[in-house]
């Protein structure tokens, strides 16, 4: 296991990596804005089951907890704000394609390239026992800034998306003095206040 | 270290079989408790297995243009994310997969189960159902913290996320004693993901049934089994997480565990029962202004108690 | 087969992912298309940092951290990125990033 890799291991990674690049491309291939979302969303569930593949189960099954969710709410929003989510009837909405390919193909051959030509180190160490726990005593002690750092980061992400997103502020809601004893809401929801 | 889990002692095919048969007699369980308090006679409780029959064999109605891959896809997923929920599920002590990321593999595919509710709302290009899929949404988003809490503070005070560290954690005292929001957020939320009973609102009269107003034949089968299914595996995960799972005098492990589940189920199909399906606008902000700060606050006295070393 | 040449074709994969995801934010006129290829992008960041933890250096954490801060990275970027978007669309109707003109110098 330490410099081998099992055939069924292998061929598990490579028929899941080959989904989600397929996934991938489909978020762009195909007309209806639902299918593009989820193609987008299969794409992240393969590269979960590639990290667990990698023993990296608690970060595999948060990222497919994260991109479900993200891809729920992305659900909503492409259909909102796309001209055609069902894709009944096909348009293309795009700019600049030729351009685009030839630097994501570029990206892409560069990156190969080095891929392929860079001598790797050996693996250095064993697997741990529960690499969960790896990862939590970490984050709570050696990296410690960086969880401080994305708790900082999230926070300040809560304040600002809700900032930018709602367009009623306190005195829509109070009155021009805030003197209202109930505030003035659209949608009530549901606590009495 | 861990224990050996279901597929190691059984084998995998034989562990698989195992945990499908566990989680559909888990929801036929479900629904025949639930048709018989419905229904007020007892005799009704065989009813989900003959309606099951009907659909099995009743043809599909086709709406207009329907989204068929999608739609397909959504109806299918729900019961198999149910199924997979109940992987992690201890049944007889065991799991049938066991990771060092057990609770979090719950709450993932109750995530998962947001992305398919919805895309059964999607499918059928249909006004109503659309409406039921995006209610789904608003009350998954609401609900999906509080339970995602629920979860870990079971997880903190076992110092564990594996279900059989948790099980093994309450050989003296249920965690239900400790944490008893956390365990009343967790079935509230169970119901809310299987948007079931107060909480049926994605499925509710006004809009004609909602999600599951175009589904017919074997597409209804499989969203109402996945939903029973569900509620199911959350009574047996509620039952293992807080209430001892087999801990118990005389009886054998598996069959404590059996009667606390279906203790959750009646209870939580009782007072399920009694309410009437509340409006997502009466049920949302309670979740994220009332159900996310008491979890954290019980987060917070569950830290406190493992760092007295209650629980040790 | 030798753990290197599996460690070389994952990240092959993700260099895919990243091609891709280049490709479609650099493409698409429609703003949350274009958030769909970051997405892609940083699905790739993700899948490279799991096959450098597990092939290189699994005794240390920071593969693991890495792809931590990647998945809080994404997070930003949809949260941001919707409230972008609305805030946009609200102020000037614009859903499109050829119509996003304001800081055009």
């Amino acid at each position: 296991m330490l410099t081998d890799v099992s055939g069924w291991a292998m061929a598990t990674v490579v028929v899941l990596g080959v989904l989600a690049v397929a996934a991938g491309v489909a978020v762009f291939v195909v007309d209806s804005m639902a299918r593009a979302t989820f193609a987008l969303l299969g794409s992240f569930l393969a590269v979960a089951g590639v990290l667990v593949a990698f023993d990296l189960v608690y970060l595999a099954v948060v990222t497919a907890l994260m991109m479900t969710i993200e891809m729920a709410i992305m659900a909503v929003f492409m259909i909102a704000f796309m001209m055609n989510p069902a894709g009944l009837m096909p348009m293309t909405m795009v700019h600049n394609t030729k351009g685009s390919a030839v630097v994501g193909a570029g990206a892409f051959v560069v990156l190969t390239a080095g891929i392929w030509t860079v001598d790797w180190p050996a693996r250095s160490g064993q697997l741990p026992a529960d690499s969960t726990r790896q990862l939590g005593e970490a984050i709570m002690g050696s990296h410690m800034l960086v969880m401080l750092g994305i708790g900082i980061a999230l926070f300040a992400t809560i304040l600002a998306g809700t900032v930018l997103a709602t367009a009623r502020g306190r005195y829509d809601r109070f009155g021009a003095d805030l003197t209202a004893a109930r505030p003035d809401d659209p949608v009530p929801g549901g606590l009495p206040r | 270290m861990p224990e050996q889990t279901l597929a190691e002692t059984w084998g995998l095919a034989p562990a698989v079989l195992g945990v499908v048969v566990v989680g559909l007699f888990l929801g036929l369980v479900v629904a025949g408790i639930d048709r018989a308090v419905v229904s007020g006679a007892p005799g009704s409780a065989v009813e989900p297995v003959r309606s099951s029959a009907r659909l099995l064999v009743e043809q599909r109605r086709i709406t207009l243009a329907p989204d068929r891959l999608l739609w397909r896809l959504g109806c299918a997923a729900v019961p198999i994310l149910a199924l997979l929920s109940l992987a992690v599920v201890p049944i007889g002590g065991r799991t049938l997969w066991s990771t060092s990321a057990d609770l979090v593999w719950f709450n993932a595919m109750e995530a998962l189960l947001w992305a398919a509710v919805w895309l059964v709302g999607w499918g059928p290009n249909a006004f109503h159902a659309l409406t039921g899929g995006y209610r789904f949404l608003a009350q998954g988003l609401a609900y999906e913290l509080p339970l995602m809490f629920a979860l870990i503070t079971a997880g903190l005070a076992a110092g564990s996320l594996r279900t059989t560290d948790v099980l093994a954690a309450q050989q003296d005292l249920w965690l239900v004693v400790t944490m008893p929001v956390a365990f009343l957020v967790f079935v509230a939320g169970a119901a809310a993901f299987a948007f079931w009973g107060p909480l049926a609102a994605p499925a509710a009269v006004d809009i004609a049934g909602g999600v599951t107003s175009e589904l017919s034949g074997v597409d209804r089968l499989l969203v109402q089994a996945g939903r029973a299914v569900f509620l199911g595996a959350s009574a047996a995960m509620a039952a293992a997480l807080f209430l001892g799972g087999d801990a118990g005098p005389w009886l054998p492990g598996p069959v404590w565990h059996l009667l606390k589940t279906l203790a959750v189920v009646a209870a939580l199909v009782w007072v399920g029962r009694r309410l009437p399906v509340l409006r997502p606008d009466r049920t949302v902000e309670v979740g994220w202004m009332v159900l996310v700060p008491l979890t954290l606050v019980q987060a917070l006295v569950v830290a406190v108690l493992v760092q007295e070393g209650f629980y040790a | 087969m030798s753990a290197e040449i599996v460690l070389q074709i994952v990240l092959t994969v993700a260099a895919g992912l990243i091609g891709v995801g280049l490709f479609g934010a650099l493409s698409q006129q429609s703003i949350v298309m274009v958030m769909m290829g970051l997405e892609l992008v940083l699905g790739g960041v993700l899948l490279a940092g799991g096959a450098a933890w597990y092939f290189l250096a699994p005794e240390l954490p920071d593969a693991q951290v890495l792809v931590v801060v990647a998945l809080v990275v994404m997070a930003v970027e949809m949260a941001m990125g919707f409230a972008v978007t609305i805030a946009i669309y609200r102020a000037r109707q614009v859903d499109m990033v050829d119509m996003a003109t304001d800081l055009r110098g």
